[in-house]
């Protein structure tokens, strides 16, 4: 047999480097967006990890020092686009938190019900692509339909299906129409059966079992250390939920479990976010069951200096048409504050610290996004695991490279 | 809740005098200033100490405030305890000549990329920090975005051929 290394010529006293570099990204279709993993691996055995992000970096925080407030709405939908009506409504909720304003308990759980779909299509993008990286395809495309209702729904609200920019400051641009309560309905009557399926399928499949348990495990003190939260806190055993610890949007009016796992691998990831899907299935009804006793026709405060004006008033009444102009021309008076204000995001605390000076952009606005802050513990995560392990640690941790760049 | 934020006010004066000041509550979080160079030691007493615990960071960011001299950063550091559920924000006020304060990343693993972003936009230099260098820019990037001196580009210029866009073309 011819010895390889006779070919090589490398110079007198140097070093021959044993392991291979492995660029996984940033246009990857495992990585499930646009980000980069340098990988050194031995073999099968990834050695160290190095990740870089900022590929789809918009700059985010500088533009809404020019916008108004209601049009920093859509930026926010780009943060976590699996679960943008979360992003949305984080962001009102925290422009009416510095401006002191008080929402109708009709739209509390209308926002709750939008805010859990969008767990559920989020959480269910996240565990069915967990099956899709070992290997069981099946999941993936049953759960889709789901989600493809989800965003339906979504549609009849708001009319788009990604980024939402769902609701305004005050309440929901206009009232759910028949057919997106029917949907809601819908999706509630018929995606318990599913869910269950899904379990059925991966939760004690003997393959999904090997591939993911004792993969990608952190303890609670390491995780709280590297800031995780939300699914990927509570797997480690941490029962942080900031639905719970800082209610908001009325959470206080409703019964719901946090459920934690205790090793922080990626099967107790999983097993946390299906188990949230069924939390949230349940508060959905809790909320549809509340919502009978409250005046169907309530669908946003009265609060005339932040919320539009109905579109004929605005030709016909001079009142709604100065406020009008205010408002789409940025006119309104903002309080001068600071605030920070979390809501529990799909994938975590998801955080807006605002800084007001008056103006009428903030002054400075930072989104603190869950996904950037824990994805630096991939490489301790993934180091000494195989390269397939990397994958799957990967996918479980849910990243979303939105919110990664901002 | 049994951690209020006036005794938090009360242990933090009693060991840092007037390294601390500025307190004050804002929507009800406690707010306040730490000197320059103890912003390291000021998180270490919250962290340790048993009554306090403050073990969870939850953000790290900076402010611009041109028109404050010799304190144009501010580094702003949001922390909670788990336990009492209690969140706390700690400022740290740097001039923009020499922007330097101590890094966290002793104590909490996650300040390692915010204080890498923070770098990135501000040019906050974390002493102590094991890899500061530019998280979201390109490395060849050679000022700091989100400082006030750099405007966003003018709205309503007219100088510019968008007519690839569908704006339009020259006005």
């Amino acid at each position: 047999m011819l010895d390889q290394k006779q070919h090589v010529k490398l110079p007198e006293g140097s070093l021959e480097k044993t392991t291979t570099t492995l660029n996984l990204g940033p246009t990857h279709p495992a990585t499930h967006g646009v980000f980069q993993n340098i990988l050194e691996i031995d073999g099968e055995r990834i050695v160290s990890a190095e990740s870089t992000v900022g590929y789809i970096h918009r700059a985010f925080e500088k533009i809404a020092e020019r916008r108004p407030y209601y049009q920093i709405t859509p930026l926010t939908d780009r943060l976590n686009y699996c679960s943008s009506p979360i992003n949305n409504m984080g962001w009102h909720l925290t422009v009416e938190k510095l401006l002191g304003l008080e929402m109708p308990k009709r739209v509390d759980y209308m926002r709750v019900i939008i805010m859990e779909l969008a767990r559920i299509a989020d959480h269910l993008i996240c565990n069915s692509v967990m099956g899709v990286d070992t290997g069981a395809l099946t999941g993936f495309v049953y759960l889709m339909t789901y989600r493809e209702l989800i965003y339906e729904i979504y549609e009849e609200i708001c009319g788009s299906r990604l980024t939402t920019n769902i609701g305004r400051v005050g309440g929901f641009e206009r009232n759910f129409t028949p057919a997106a309560w029917a949907k809601i309905n819908r999706f509630l009557d018929e995606y318990p059966a599913v869910l269950q399926e899904f379990e059925k399928l991966l939760t004690r499949n003997r393959i999904f079992m090997e591939r993911t348990q004792g993969v990608g495990g952190i303890d609670a003190k390491r995780a709280m250390s590297y800031g995780f939260t939300g699914p990927n806190l509570r797997a480690a055993g941490v029962d942080f939920d900031v639905r719970v610890s800082n209610p908001y949007s009325s959470y206080q009016d409703f019964d719901f479990t946090v459920p934690v796992g205790t090793t922080g691998d990626c099967y107790d990831r999983y097993l946390v976010r299906n188990a949230e899907m069924w939390e949230s299935i349940s508060i959905i009804r809790q909320a549809m069951e509340k919502l009978k006793g409250l005046p169907d026709d309530v669908f946003h405060a009265d609060v005339p200096d932040f919320y539009l004006p109905p579109k004929q008033d605005v030709y016909t009444k001079m009142e709604a048409l100065i406020y009008h102009f205010k408002i789409v021309m940025g006119e309104t008076d903002i309080v001068p504050g600071e605030i920070y204000n979390a809501v529990e995001g799909a994938n975590g605390e998801l955080g807006f610290y605002l800084i007001s000076d008056g103006g009428r952009s903030p002054y400075r606005l930072h989104f603190r996004r869950p996904c950037f802050i824990y994805y630096q513990a991939y490489a301790e995560l993934v180091q000494g695991a195989m390269l397939s392990d990397a994958i799957i640690c990967m996918s479980s941790l849910n990243l979303i490279a939105g919110e990664l760049d901002a | 809740m049994s951690l209020t934020n006036e005794r938090i006010q009360q242990r933090l004066t009693e060991k840092f005098g007037e390294q601390v000041g500025g307190f004050e509550e804002p929507y009800g979080m406690l707010t306040f200033t730490a000197q320059k160079d103890y912003n390291l030691k000021v998180m270490q007493f919250l962290f340790d100490d048993e009554e306090l615990r403050f073990q969870f960071l939850t953000d790290i960011t900076a402010v611009h405030y041109p028109e404050r001299k010799n304190e144009e950063l501010a580094v702003i550091y949001h922390l909670h305890n788990f336990q009492d559920n209690v969140r706390i924000r700690l400022k740290v006020f740097a001039p923009v000549s020499a922007p330097k304060v101590y890094t966290a990343t002793s104590l909490f693993l996650s300040a390692n990329w915010m204080e890498r972003e923070t770098y990135d936009f501000f040019g906050i230099d974390f002493v102590g920090h094991p890899n500061l260098k530019r998280i979201l820019n390109v490395d060849e990037m050679t000022y700091f975005p989100m400082r006030k001196e750099f405007p966003l580009e003018d709205s309503m210029r007219i100088d510019k051929d968008d007519e690839m866009f569908g704006r339009g073309g020259n006005i």
